[in-house]
């Protein structure tokens, strides 16, 4: 066993090491909880919830102006950490954002 | 029983207005003979397609709302299927939200008239509190 990973022993684990203790796909700043080694604010910006501020209740699929800036220019929708909106708010959005796009209201994709 | 459903469908560009009344008039019929109402027809007239709809670019908008039954629905959408001139739609049930809604406006309303009047509504929640407490 120890003669077959021979060759590949050095070179696999400089690969693998430097790829598993590197943060994972987004490690933007304000990525939460997985940051804590390195001192960072749990949350970057306080990015408030825009329909828990304006206490807007119904999130319709009809009104297209609301939805739009919820939707980015290729046509998917934004994620919330980006946009700062509550969970609740995020999965109504998101079937309002689908409902849309089915009654083609929304594109499915814009470009690229 | 009854639920409410918001019917929005989309029908080419190109058509006449007095087929269109037809269209209408006789989904309206089919939603009174299953015995339910139609609260409102609203036509919003020519809109771009987000995306190409079987070839066309714009279509007309139009947005049913109806109270009734499962079934009527069913009938309804399978109808709007074989219409030719209709080219999407997209029905919603809108009871539970209409629901959530008035709940929350019943809600916002009692809050306002909580700091005016304080005395005749905080007795029977005192009431009803110590009564939960004790059981």
């Amino acid at each position: 066993m120890a003669d077959e990973t021979r060759t590949s022993g050095p070179g696999g684990e400089s690969s693998g090491g430097s790829e598993s203790r590197g943060p994972r796909g987004g490690g933007r700043p304000g990525g939460g909880p997985r940051e804590g080694g390195g001192g960072r604010k749990y949350f970057r910006r306080k990015k408030v919830c825009k329909f828990c501020v304006e206490k807007i209740e119904s999130i319709n699929y009809k009104d297209v102006r609301l939805l739009g800036q919820f939707v980015a220019e290729s046509g998917k929708i934004v994620p919330r950490r980006l946009t700062g909106v509550c969970t609740p708010h995020q999965r109504r959005l998101s079937t309002a954002i689908k409902q849309a796009r089915n009654i083609a209201l929304l594109p499915f994709a814009g470009r690229a | 029983m009854n639920r409410t459903y918001e019917l929005m469908f989309i029908v080419r560009p190109d058509m006449v207005e007095e087929e269109l009344d037809k269209l209408i008039s006789t989904l309206e019929s089919v939603v009174t003979s299953a015995s339910g109402t139609v609260k409102s027809v609203e036509r919003m007239g020519k809109r771009r397609l987000a995306y190409v709809v079987r070839r066309f670019q714009d279509g007309m908008y139009i947005l049913l709302t109806v109270e009734g039954t499962g079934a009527m629905v069913h009938e309804l959408e399978r109808r709007l299927r074989v219409t030719e001139p209709v080219i999407k739609f997209l029905t919603v049930r809108v009871d539970e939200e209409q629901k959530r809604l008035d709940k929350i406006k019943k809600l916002r309303g009692e809050r306002q008239k909580r700091p005016t009047a304080p005395a005749p509504s905080a007795e029977p929640a005192g009431a009803g509190e110590t009564a939960a407490v004790t059981a």
